[in-house]
């Protein structure tokens, strides 16, 4: 297969991008997405010019180093994906493919496709976890959690922190991220504890950060290849509020135990 | 802490949305009254009920409220969201979204401006800050609103607003409990659907009164 490509290249964070046309050829239809640049990049460095810079890791669709913003849509065109797991039958031969970086003022340009994620790191560190010391494994049933919790919380961290549903939104807002996160800690036990302290903090860490706000277009849930809900939203919302109404006067959180 | 977040400004304009989709549908009850063949009795009756009854006059500043409420925080949730991608994209996102959803700013500002016009053309006549226009009578709201409504040029541009205004509703109810954090696989659904109901009522009754008005050969003033 050929594919024409137009991608955005930019040298540096300061520097003044913009879009390049590239031409791909031979190149296998069962191919990943990832692969299929691998090839342009080999045929650049063959000629003697700068490859392209992308993230990339696992490349099996559970790390969420990925990214790229193709033909307008946060890990192309197929559903519940990474692009990592994109291949190239899901295009047709001698289409033209645009490939962007993701787009978030929290998100800044490295280089190329590369951008700094690590707000998404930020706001994990500002509460996205349980202080518990660890210790000996515990029994996996010495505490007894609902069924339903459990699959929720389980859906909910099954957010691999790609931060897709950033690049989706229109107002570039990190609330499916932040809403998995918050819901998968708060229904379980071990995580209700924190819970009150958790969500307040972490809000306030992802408004300082310049995220938009949601405004329930949902195209993070369109777009996460973990299909993860906006239901995960409200509940971040219900927890926001009971825990900001019912907040003391003195700050009670001293950061662990 | 709590009010300076991002999620409280839209929890606020949330509730005041709600309030004001509720005023509309005991707007749109009254102005149905126009619909009657009574020469006005009834519509002027429950104007001048809301005119003088004293819980809607303590409402009416809360009206106020509402509406300057959920517009301000409109408009600054706006800002602080443009403000969240300073770069765009070059080619412009193509998610699966509902069509209005991402339409809700500019949907807005129709129906801010409709509002400024529909201002203009009752209350401030009502007011007696600009002069009732020549050619009535008698001047009330039942006679406004039927030498209004007899222009087709008007009612064309009254119902379109509303067809704007009705977008705008269409994702505002289910967004706003969204925003409330209230979610449910069994109720939302059923939520959604209702929205929309409420969407289609609210923009085809208010249009049927002065497109009725404006082409019925039945309606006289």
């Amino acid at each position: 297969m050929n594919f024409t490509l137009r991608i955005w290249r930019q040298k540096n964070a300061a520097a003044k991008g913009g879009m390049v046309t590239y031409s791909v050829r031979g190149v296998c239809a069962d191919s990943s997405f990832f692969e299929m640049l691998d090839t342009l990049n080999q045929q650049l460095v063959d000629e003697g010019a700068e490859p392209v810079c992308f993230d990339h890791d696992c490349r099996e669709g559970i790390c969420g180093t990925c990214s790229l913003y193709i033909n307008g849509r946060p890990h192309g065109p197929v559903k519940g994906v990474t692009t990592c797991q994109l291949h190239m039958r899901s295009f047709a031969d001698g289409d033209t493919i645009n490939i962007e970086p993701w787009r978030a003022k929290a998100f800044p340009i490295v280089r190329d496709l590369i951008v700094d994620r690590s707000a998404l790191d930020r706001i994990n560190q500002a509460g996205g976890y349980v202080s518990v010391n660890s210790g000996g494994v515990p029994d996996a049933n010495a505490i007894a959690v609902r069924k339903a919790d459990s699959d929720a919380a389980f859906d909910a961290a099954a957010c691999i922190g790609c931060g897709a549903c950033v690049a989706a939104c229109a107002n570039a807002a990190a609330m499916l991220f932040i809403g998995a996160k918050v819901s998968h800690l708060a229904l379980l036990p071990q995580g209700k504890v924190e819970a009150r302290e958790r969500v307040l903090t972490m809000v306030e860490c992802m408004d300082g950060l310049g995220f938009g706000g949601c405004s329930n277009t949902y195209a993070c849930e369109a777009e996460c290849p973990k299909g993860i809900s906006v239901a995960n939203i409200a509940m971040l919302n219900r927890e926001f509020l009971s825990s900001a109404i019912r907040k003391d006067k003195a700050k009670p959180f001293s950061g662990g135990f | 802490m709590l009010l300076s977040s991002s999620i409280a400004g839209k929890v606020l304009m949330a509730l005041a949305g709600l309030f004001l989709a509720m005023f509309l549908l005991v707007h749109l009850g009254i102005n149905l009254l126009l619909l009657s063949s009574d020469g006005g009795v009834a519509f002027t009756a429950a104007a001048e009920f809301m005119a003088t009854n004293p819980i809607i006059k303590i409402a009416e500043p809360v009206l106020f409220g509402g509406f300057l409420l959920h517009i301000a925080f409109g408009m600054m949730v706006s800002g602080q969201n443009r403000a969240a991608r300073p770069v765009r994209y070059q080619e412009s996102n193509s998610s699966e979204t509902s069509l209005f959803s991402k339409y809700m700013f500019h949907t807005g500002i129709v129906v801010f401006l409709f509002l400024a016009m529909h201002m203009a053309d009752f209350y401030l006549i009502k007011l007696g800050f600009i002069a009732p226009p020549e050619g009535i009578g008698q001047h009330d709201f039942y006679h406004r609103a039927m030498l209004l409504f007899s222009n087709p040029w008007y009612s064309g541009f009254y119902a379109l607003s509303f067809l704007v205004l009705g977008f705008h509703l269409n994702h505002a109810i289910q967004s706003a409990f969204q925003t409330l954090g209230l979610n449910h696989s069994r109720y939302t659904p059923a939520l959604k659907v209702a929205g929309s109901a409420y969407a289609i009522i609210i923009t085809v009754g208010f249009s049927l009164i002065p497109l009725w008005i404006a082409f019925s050969p039945l309606t006289r003033l």
